[in-house]
């Protein structure tokens, strides 16, 4: 599919996954991400692969780690309490090592919350989640566009640190339809000769698993997970900058709200405001590095997040104290207009500071 | 001319079982491997371990495996299964793992016909874990979480698992063994292959639930504990098939 085709961000998540070579899909409805499992539904009878609407998200995160710990490339998707449902698996990949891709079109929170995009589960998917010292990738686009290219490149990133990525969306990326265009990726498929498929004459057994009974093998099972999450770090930190070299002012925003900073910036910009945004593109490995550089030359900070301020501890990590942070954000499925946005930024930068 | 007429099946590793005495697992363990190893499918086997007792098992078969959340095995299995269609995918589950915790993972993969087997080991207890209450505990039974016996006023009564699954349309083999004596244990090993060839035939989800001890737990010695079994859980667990391909066995 080399041309623009107008397309979902939910169901163009799900093209993507086909593109990417994923064949396999399993999952449970949730509203914001309905379109996308019955978008699975559809597609992936058409490309011979299995669709399976399981019992419960508990059941489909566990299906994900049948499935991946026998070498396919596998997706879920679903939202926030679904997420949260998901946990236990999701801790059982990491450990394991298997590689899958796990959609969250977050909705507000906490509890049932309601069904209008949200970003309150930042914290759930950047510091880990379920139990253990464990990272997933995580990957915040911004555009229908961006959502097929991470969801692309994901299956890469899995497969080439044998770790669980999430991509996290929310229920307005989800819902928004933009044109996009399917690139498949140009990496080799990985091989998983650890993967179980039946001796089939050829080798010793495999093993999936997650358990280390000794203490002095968990943790050195644990040492070569840290090492992993360094190199992590190091190789696939990815960001979006605009207007920083001459900005007094960064806004930080992923996702949607990003797409909404971006307006508030340019209207700030016609009024001669110098303000600049960086955009995470990955929000797990963190974009540190940037901050540093940055500090120095701006004066100051503003995260914005659908969420009572999550990323932006992040950011006052990143940032360590050089410069003023300010946060401003909304909750429960409110979406700031790029106008509340200007004008946080507005009283920061005539000294009256945001909230 | 000498013959060998006792061997390890090939599909057990020459690893000894941290199994306590009197237990039975070592011995449904070997019925599984000399099944797989009569079907001539352990290079084609792969086998979905619990949290329990029976966790370690994977350092046990000589095939892959995979070591599945408690109670998550039959989804774990059905994952395994939808990408190696032509593979043969068990489940070795126990009595919490399957009739507590994983009780909607177990009914699900039963109800969709999933194609793959269970072995259901029931000793009415939690063993690993030291000897709590399990669904499949008798009324009256002592346990760590019953210290005056499991009352079916707050407790309930022990579920029969095997008997619920059996009336699902998806399940196609069901059976209860006991592996007390040999003629049982023969018995035992039947039903087991019976389960994979209904697996190998495609027709759908077949579980063999095997009656089990636990000394340890139960507070008794090996043999007390096989008494213990013929006297008190077989009577509320009957032994026998309970469902073919044909039907439920009146």
């Amino acid at each position: 599919m080399a041309e623009k085709v107008l397309m979902k961000g939910n169901e163009a998540i799900g093209e993507a996954a086909v593109v990417a070579g994923c064949r396999h899909y399993f999952g449970y409805p949730i509203t914001p991400q309905s379109e996308l499992i019955e978008y699975m539904a559809r597609r992936l009878p058409q490309v011979d692969g299995v669709f399976l609407q399981a019992e419960s998200e508990v059941a489909a995160i566990n299906m994900v780690y049948g499935a991946a710990g026998a070498g396919a490339r596998v997706m879920t998707s679903s939202s926030s309490p679904g997420i949260s449902l998901k946990q236990e698996g999701i801790s059982y990949l990491a450990g394991a090592e298997l590689p899958c891709v796990i959609v969250n079109i977050m909705r507000g929170g906490p509890g049932l919350g309601g069904i209008q995009p949200g970003q309150g589960d930042y914290f759930q998917a950047t510091k880990g989640g379920g139990h253990g010292d464990y990272h997933n990738i995580v990957l915040t686009p911004d555009s229908v566009q961006e959502l097929v290219d991470m969801t692309i490149l994901g299956f890469d990133l899995a497969d080439k640190y044998r770790n669980p990525v999430m991509l996290l969306g929310d229920g307005a990326m989800g819902q928004m339809m933009e044109p996009v265009i399917f690139k498949p990726s140009i990496a080799q498929p990985a091989v998983k000769p650890w993967a179980v498929s039946g001796l089939r004459g050829g080798r010793e057994p495999n093993i999936i698993n997650s358990l280390h009974i000794k203490p002095d093998e968990l943790e050195l099972h644990n040492l070569h997970l840290q090492r992993k999450y360094a190199l992590i770090r190091e190789n696939e930190v990815r960001y979006e900058k605009v207007h920083t070299d001459d900005a007094e002012l960064i806004v930080v925003a992923y996702g949607i709200t990003a797409r909404i900073v971006k307006s508030a910036m340019e209207k700030a910009r016609l009024q001669g405001l110098k303000v600049g945004m960086l955009r995470p593109i990955t929000a797990w490995p963190f974009p540190v590095e940037p901050f540093g550089e940055l500090a120095l030359k701006t004066k100051a900070f503003l995260a914005v997040e659908l969420s009572a301020g999550q990323m932006v501890e992040d950011v006052r990590l990143a940032v360590n104290g050089l410069k003023p942070v300010y946060f401003y954000g909304r909750m429960g499925g409110m979406i700031p207009s790029p106008k509340e946005i200007l004008e946080q930024i507005v009283q920061i930068m005539q000294g009256k500071e945001g909230n | 001319m000498t013959e060998v007429l006792f061997s390890r099946p090939k599909s057990l590793r020459d690893v000894p079982f941290h199994y306590c005495p009197g237990c039975q697992h070592g011995i449904i363990h070997r019925l599984a491997a000399e099944v797989i190893d009569e079907l001539a499918v352990g290079e084609m086997t792969i086998g979905v371990i619990p949290v329990g007792c029976a966790a370690l098992a994977y350092e046990y078969f000589n095939f892959d495996t995979v070591e599945a959340a408690h109670g998550r095995a039959p989804a774990v299995a059905t994952g395994v299964k939808r990408v190696c269609p032509d593979a043969v995918v068990f489940t070795y589950q126990g009595d919490g793992d399957l009739a507590a915790i994983g009780t909607a993972e177990i009914v699900h993969a039963a109800a969709r016909g999933e194609k793959i087997t269970t072995i259901f080991v029931n000793n009415a207890i939690y063993g690993m874990t030291g000897g709590q209450m399990a669904p499949t505990s008798l009324v009256d039974q002592v346990t760590t979480t019953s210290p005056y016996g499991r009352k079916s006023e707050s407790a309930g009564l022990p579920i029969r698992v095997t008997e619920m699954l059996s009336v699902l349309e998806g399940t196609k083999f069901i059976a209860r063994v006991a592996v007390n004596n040999p003629v049982n244990m023969t018995k035992a090993k039947a039903a087991i292959k019976k389960a994979f060839e209904i697996q190998l035939s495609g027709k759908g989800f077949s579980l063999v639930e095997v009656l089990s001890t636990c000394p340890t737990n139960w507070g008794l010695t090996a043999l007390e504990a096989v008494a213990w079994l013929e006297s008190n859980l077989i009577p509320y667990y009957p032994l026998g098939i309970i469902k073919t391909v044909e039907g439920a066995v009146k």
